[in-house]
């Protein structure tokens, strides 16, 4: 082929490379963990080790929590905003932009001054009211995904048209909410679940100054006393991450009206 | 009584008033027509029905129910919208039972009601099929069944045609008017399509400006439009300079003696303009029609039927619908034709320019 064609390869190629390198290097180090051999010898330790199931059932779960709350704040509100507020839009999506902007130790500072427990909402009060704060703290961090995600996906769809065909059949707001608008940004939903679940799964600041028993802490736990084992927690994280999203999509994807409908619209031209 | 009644309904967006002092009373079973150009404030009637939008002032009863503030979802109404809206997730079966759902109805009879209105738009075999799966008629016929399923007391549709291709709209807006006559359901059609209105209503209302400029009949707005705008607006027109003089009924064009149904308004001697529809020019004598415009034909068009006849004349250019006949072949371009005309069939305007769009239709 042409030299005009190889160029593009190339920079995909570096950028892939850039991407995938670490990940390559980070895997065949967590395999040599036997000299001379490579073994899964890291693997079995870590998976022996009772901590990593517990701090990683505890991620998954604060996950799961994070993205039911983060769904159930961010959807109502994008839908309101669109069809009621849309001069508002640009404000609630720069506020919803301030988690990047403000750095999570910062926020975590804040919650333990407004909520410790001598104050007058005591949630570090107690080992329940803590996880909550945790989760709070997960969904503000994922509210900058979840959002652009979710609007995103409503901008696909003719809400203002599509609530108006479920209001003339007599549809109240909920009805509409739950079984008109949420079926239909399920794919925007899923792809801001997705960003939500890896924040969670790799965050260290928050659950570790609310000292929460998180992945995250143990990960770096166990990244200063060991050597190869971190390797290979990073490598499990990282799939796990994948397989628990691939089996929420499969999920999500399998109910009636697949989330894949509004792309196969797109591209099936029907006379 | 009448059915719908909607009373002295006005809107405005802001200080922008789009709908002024509309009174229209709707019998029952009525299919009614609004028709006007784009702006014209029909969407806003519409929706001001529906309950999308709150009427600035005025009433709007359906039955004797006064819903004027009542919200859509509990009006009883039923809405097709241009963009079809079937809800993506639901496939046809459970989009047509939408409405029998949230009305709480048991699950064997909206079972039923479906069948009965998927029967009803001949598309019962594709009851489980989705949206994006279906043409455009055929999710607009979807439309129409979802919004008819719960037995609404009126039904609305907003240019549930103009995104179909010509065909379909045909045979689509005919079925429309079948299943509308079947069931027998109050109907407002919005339109600005003045054959789609013609064809299929039993009143038209002709809007302008957010006014009423007419409302009567296909036959009456298309054979004695009561203003200048609905007599350009429904039909087509040409229009020839003539001068009046005293109060006779007789006119002249470039010194041949027209004469009119009625006496010309006004005294002295005047420009008027001459309304003509195409079809009332004849290429020969009889039946009445005792006038007669001599002119150049310029060009024939031939639309099947019909032959369009261009023919310049010293008044003006008019346009001549004249029969195909295989025997006759039509005038050719640079012939000199004589048109003849019954009195009834033209329409005397006035002067030009005249600031009231007031027209006087013929008799
Ligand atoms: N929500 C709104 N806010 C402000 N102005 C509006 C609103 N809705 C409609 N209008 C204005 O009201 C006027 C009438 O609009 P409407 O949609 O009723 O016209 P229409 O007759 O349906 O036209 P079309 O044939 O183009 O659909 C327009 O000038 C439009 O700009
Ligand atoms: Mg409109």
């Amino acid at each position: 082929m042409s030299g005009a064609r190889l160029g593009p390869w190339i920079v995909v190629g570096l950028a892939a490379l850039y991407f995938v390198l670490p990940l390559i290097a980070t895997f065949e180090f967590s395999l040599s963990m036997l000299r001379g051999t490579w073994s899964f010898e890291a693997y079995r330790v870590v998976f022996a080790d009772p901590a990593f199931r517990q701090t990683f059932g505890f991620s998954v779960l604060a996950a799961l929590a994070t993205i039911v709350l983060g769904a159930l704040l961010v959807v109502p509100t994008a839908y309101w905003v669109r069809l009621r507020f849309p001069r508002l839009r640009a404000l609630i999506e720069f506020v919803t932009l301030l988690p990047l902007v403000i750095p999570a130790i910062v926020l975590v500072f804040g919650y333990l001054r407004l909520y410790n427990s001598s104050s007058w909402l005591p949630f570090t009060g107690s080992a329940w009211g803590t996880n909550l704060l945790l989760v709070f703290g997960y969904v503000v961090l994922s509210l900058p995904y979840m959002y652009r995600a979710v609007d995103t996906g409503m901008g696909a769809i003719d809400i203002r048209t599509l609530t108006e065909a479920a209001e003339s059949l007599g549809a109240k707001r909920r009805t509409i909410l739950f079984q008109v608008i949420l079926p239909n940004v399920r794919a925007a939903v899923l792809s801001g679940a997705f960003l939500s679940f890896a924040i969670v799964i790799g965050d260290f600041v928050i659950a570790s100054l609310l000292n929460r028993p998180a992945f995250g802490p143990y990960l770096a736990l166990i990244g200063q006393n060991r050597a190869y084992e971190p390797a290979a927690l990073a490598v499990v994280a990282f799939a796990a991450t994948w397989g628990c999203m691939g089996l929420l999509q499969l999920l999500g994807g399998r109910a009636p009206g697949s989330a894949a409908a509004p792309l196969r619209v797109r591209r099936k031209a029907i006379p | 009584m009448s059915f719908l009644d909607i009373s002295g309904v006005s809107k405005s967006f802001g200080g922008n008033t789009v709908v002024r002092g509309f009174d229209l009373a709707v019998r029952r079973g009525e299919f009614i027509s609004f028709l006007g150009p784009s702006g014209c404030g029909k969407t806003t009637m519409l929706r001001m029905v529906a309950g999308f939008e709150q009427p600035s002032a005025g009433r709007i009863v359906i039955d004797g129910e006064d819903v004027t503030h009542r919200p859509p979802n509990a009006r009883r109404i039923g809405m097709v919208f241009q963009a079809y809206a079937l809800f993506p997730n639901m496939s046809v079966g459970d989009n047509v039972a939408f409405g029998l759902k949230v009305a709480g109805r048991p699950a064997a009879e909206r079972a039923k009601r479906v069948d009965e209105m998927l029967g009803l738009i001949k598309l019962a075999h594709l009851k489980d099929r989705y949206p994006y799966q279906l043409s455009g008629g055929q999710q607009q016929r979807v439309a129409l069944a979802r919004a008819l399923a719960p037995s609404p007391r009126v039904l609305l549709l907003d240019e549930p045609l103009s995104a179909l291709d010509a065909k379909i709209r045909v045979s689509l807006r005919t079925e429309i008017r079948a299943l509308q006559r079947e069931l027998g359901i109050t109907t407002i059609f919005v339109t600005h399509d003045q054959e789609e209105a013609l064809s299929i209503s039993d009143r038209i209302v002709v809007m302008s400006e957010g006014r009423i400029e007419q409302c009567g009949t296909p036959h009456e707005i298309y054979n004695r439009p009561r203003t200048r705008f609905v007599a350009g607006f429904v039909g087509t027109l040409s229009l020839v300079e003539a001068e009046a003089e005293g109060a006779g009924s007789t006119v002249t064009v470039a010194g041949q003696p027209v004469t009119l149904a009625e006496p010309v308004a006004g005294s002295g001697r005047r420009p008027v303009t001459l309304a003509f529809r195409p079809e009332a020019l004849k290429l020969d004598a009889g039946e009445g029609r005792i006038n007669a415009i001599r002119g150049t034909v310029e060009a024939a068009e031939f639309l099947g039927s019909v032959v369009r006849l261009r023919v310049a004349t010293p008044g003006g250019t008019l346009l001549a619908d004249v029969f195909n006949s295989p025997a006759a072949p039509p005038p050719a371009p640079g012939e000199t034709v004589v048109l003849h005309f019954a009195p009834g069939d033209v329409f005397a305007l006035d002067g030009e320019g005249a600031a009231p769009a007031q027209a006087i239709a013929a008799e």
